[in-house]
């Protein structure tokens, strides 16, 4: 193992000799491989999961793995992947909310009601959509930090009520079809980016991490700290560039990659940046890992919680927004079924706690992938919805067996 | 029994005639007591005697019912924990109140954080590191998880923390009561570097031998009432008796108790 700093006396934070510093490559494979037996897994099960699942599903029929189909299945995952981020926050905290299903049940039902039957414009329709959620985040807000009610009972309250607000507004018709010409529909089935567009967006995320990594690196040595090791997160802009060139290439093959996808990956980017580069996402990290320490710290703990919930309903509003233009109608059956689960689902596969405390907008992203991989596979295979749900309820429970397994184990070797 | 002025500095602290009643019990009555700079005073009293009263209404968790706090000359009020920290009043709690899941620079800047919409998060591992040095901590890396450190080092972190504000006065509620001897150890080293750089200390603790090994000098509660100020030199046997309220106690008894045994004992043989 090679230090870059052995030269000179050693800098500020490397002068404990007790610390292993993993510069090298074999070092960051150790460091890894320490992580992943102490418990913490990251990403390591979503990335096993899809490996598993591609395997088999192509096995079973080859068209899973067509350009077209997963140019589909992106698609399909930019709307309940919106809905999980909102979860992604409320897990944060060690909360939860079991109405997203509904909430975006509704959104879809205020924009076929607004838009399509009173004529109201598409923009006007989708505020308020989105002022809904955020309100009903602020009534659960209310509910848990004012009256002490435990979320989960508020939101499985609010379940029903959403439920049943969106029946109501439905009306005894029960579905409203959306104008297949608009702009919002085209959103949600056809509006696919330009060829170069997504080969220049698949250079950006590797160029970030090489400029923001050579940046804080040039800072640290000025600083008197030790540079960051160069070489690995070069490594890792490289391989990052690599994976979304080879996706973007293979998207293109078919379709090509839909705005909608890049929509929700654009949300995520930013509620990632929000969770590990401000003070808010500092704060919700604290509440979720120590409430009464994150208290005394001087933090406003309603806020964050406030925060959270609101951000949950208002991005729920959101997906059930993008859910009217996959399917361009706002019906009964939006929100339905088993879209709740695989919101909560999608964010604990991708390694979010349900203790609170840990998890990124990141595991969002992946773990619907992972989940709508399986439906579209077994879609694709022709079976029935009792059979996924039943298969989707199972991946539920492994992935909380998990998160429990790990969570175990990251306490007995000194992990948070 | 010798109170002793030892500093000719102003106080940074002064307390008057505080009084704190929760309904009809007086937990605090007439307390009177001095801070000065670079100085360790040692709160001791039983359980019950009002030393955390105190400090809650130092770190202005409580108000007192009565009397008034001189902070560097002047009267103020704490009406809040935001108020004293302000001032420059730190505590450390018992159970110290960090977040497991937060490296050591996250739980030091917790609420503090430079730059809150784009984290710096050299300039606060930078900050923390000479704090940290200062303090002759040995915390090996200030990017681990707190849960991976022992209780010496989270009280080292503790501590470090309350010093970032650049308070006047720090209070310990029972700093070493959960450690073992060489945390202990570590942990008194740290309060005499604090008072060195000359700050007040208050620590609280039931550990006499501790107290006597840090404490410029030592402030008996008893009963919600001063009963006394000592030195370091006091005997064992006169601090007992101070916190207990009488030369005849539960202490000395089963001192006089276990003498007469060895006693017997060496006749028998």
């Amino acid at each position: 193992m090679t230090t870059p700093d052995t030269e000179t006396a050693a800098t500020l934070d490397r002068a404990d000799t007790r610390v292993r510093n993993d510069d090298s490559f074999a070092g960051a494979w150790r460091g890894f491989v320490d992580r992943v037996r102490s418990g913490d897994l990251g990403m390591l099960p979503v990335m096993v999961g899809l490996v598993l699942i591609s395997a088999v599903f192509t096995a079973l029929n080859p068209v899973f793995l067509a350009p077209n189909n997963l140019v589909n299945l992106l698609f399909d995952c930019a709307t309940v992947g919106v809905i999980s981020l909102g979860i992604v926050c409320v897990l944060m905290l060690g909360e939860i909310d079991l109405s997203v299903g509904s909430m975006s049940g509704l959104a879809s039902a205020i924009i076929g009601v607004l838009w399509v039957n009173s004529g109201v414009p598409l923009p006007v329709a989708i505020v308020a959509a989105l002022a809904t959620g955020a309100l009903v985040g602020f009534v659960y807000a209310i509910f848990y930090t004012r009256l002490g009610m435990p979320s989960f009972v508020a939101t499985l309250a609010g379940l029903l009520a959403l439920l049943g607000m969106q029946l109501y507004l439905l009306g005894s018709t029960g579905s409203i079809n959306l104008p297949f010409q608009s702009d919002l529909v085209r959103f949600g089935q056809t509006m696919i980016m330009p060829k170069w567009l997504s080969y220049l967006l698949a250079l950006v995320p590797g160029l970030v991490v090489a400029v923001t990594g050579w940046r804080t690196s040039q800072r640290r040595v000025a600083a008197g700290l030790s540079p960051l090791a160069m070489r690995l997160v070069l490594a890792k802009a490289m391989v990052l560039t690599i994976a979304l060139g080879v996706a973007a290439w293979y998207l293109n093959l078919g379709r090509g990659l839909p705005w909608m996808f890049a929509l929700f990956v654009l949300i995520a980017v930013v509620l990632n940046y929000a969770l590990t580069r401000t003070k808010w996402g500092r704060s919700m990290f604290a509440v979720g890992g120590n409430r009464e320490a994150a208290r005394r710290a001087g933090i406003n703990v309603k806020r964050i919680y406030m925060s959270a919930f609101i951000l949950c309903s208002t991005l729920a509003a959101a997906g059930g927004i993008l859910g009217a233009a996959r399917l361009a109608s706002s019906s009964q059956q939006a929100g339905t079924g088993d879209v709740n689960l695989n919101a909560i689902a999608a964010a604990v596969i991708g390694g979010t706690s349900l203790f609170g405390g840990r998890g990124s907008a990141w595991s969002a992203v992946l773990g619907i992938i992972v989940i709508q991989a399986i439906s579209n596979g077994l879609t694709l295979l022709n079976l029935s919805s009792s059979l996924r749900y039943m298969i989707t309820g199972a991946v539920l429970a492994i992935a909380v067996i998990v998160d429990s397994l790990a969570r175990r184990s990251r306490v007995s070797h000194g992990r948070a | 029994m010798s109170p002793s002025p030892p500093s000719q500095t102003e106080p940074i602290l002064r307390l008057r005639g505080i009084s704190k009643n929760f309904g009809a019990v007086s937990a605090l009555t007439d307390i009177e007591l001095d801070v000065h700079p670079g100085e360790v005073v040692a709160l001791v009293g039983d359980n019950g005697a009002g030393k955390s009263t105190l400090v809650k209404i130092l770190a202005g968790v409580f108000q007192p019912s009565a009397g008034t706090i001189e902070y560097l000359g002047k009267q103020v009020t704490l009406d809040g924990p935001g108020r004293a920290l302000e001032l420059g009043i730190a505590t450390v709690f018992q159970d110290l109140a960090l977040c497991e899941n937060l490296d050591v620079v996250a739980n030091l800047f917790l609420g503090h954080e430079l730059s809150p919409f784009q984290l710096d998060e050299v300039s606060m591992e930078l900050r923390a590191w000479s704090l940290l040095r200062e303090l002759a901590a040995r915390i090996p890396s200030v990017r681990q998880p707190i849960a991976s450190l022992s209780g010496g080092q989270r009280q080292t972190v503790a501590i470090a923390r309350s010093l970032l504000l650049e308070p006047k006065i720090i209070m310990l509620d029972e700093p070493t009561a959960a450690l073992g001897v060489a945390q202990t150890a570590e942990v008194l080293n740290l309060i005499e570097r604090v008072r060195d750089r000359g700050l007040g200390v208050i620590i609280i603790s039931h550990n006499m031998e501790d107290v006597r090994a840090v404490a410029d000098r030592i402030v008996v509660l008893r009963l919600g009432r001063n009963n006394g100020v000592f030195t370091a030199e006091t005997s064992h046997q006169e601090l007992v008796a101070a916190i207990t309220g009488a030369a005849e106690n539960a202490v000395t008894r089963r001192q006089r108790f276990r003498a007469a045994q060895a006693a017997t004992r060496e006749a028998g043989l």
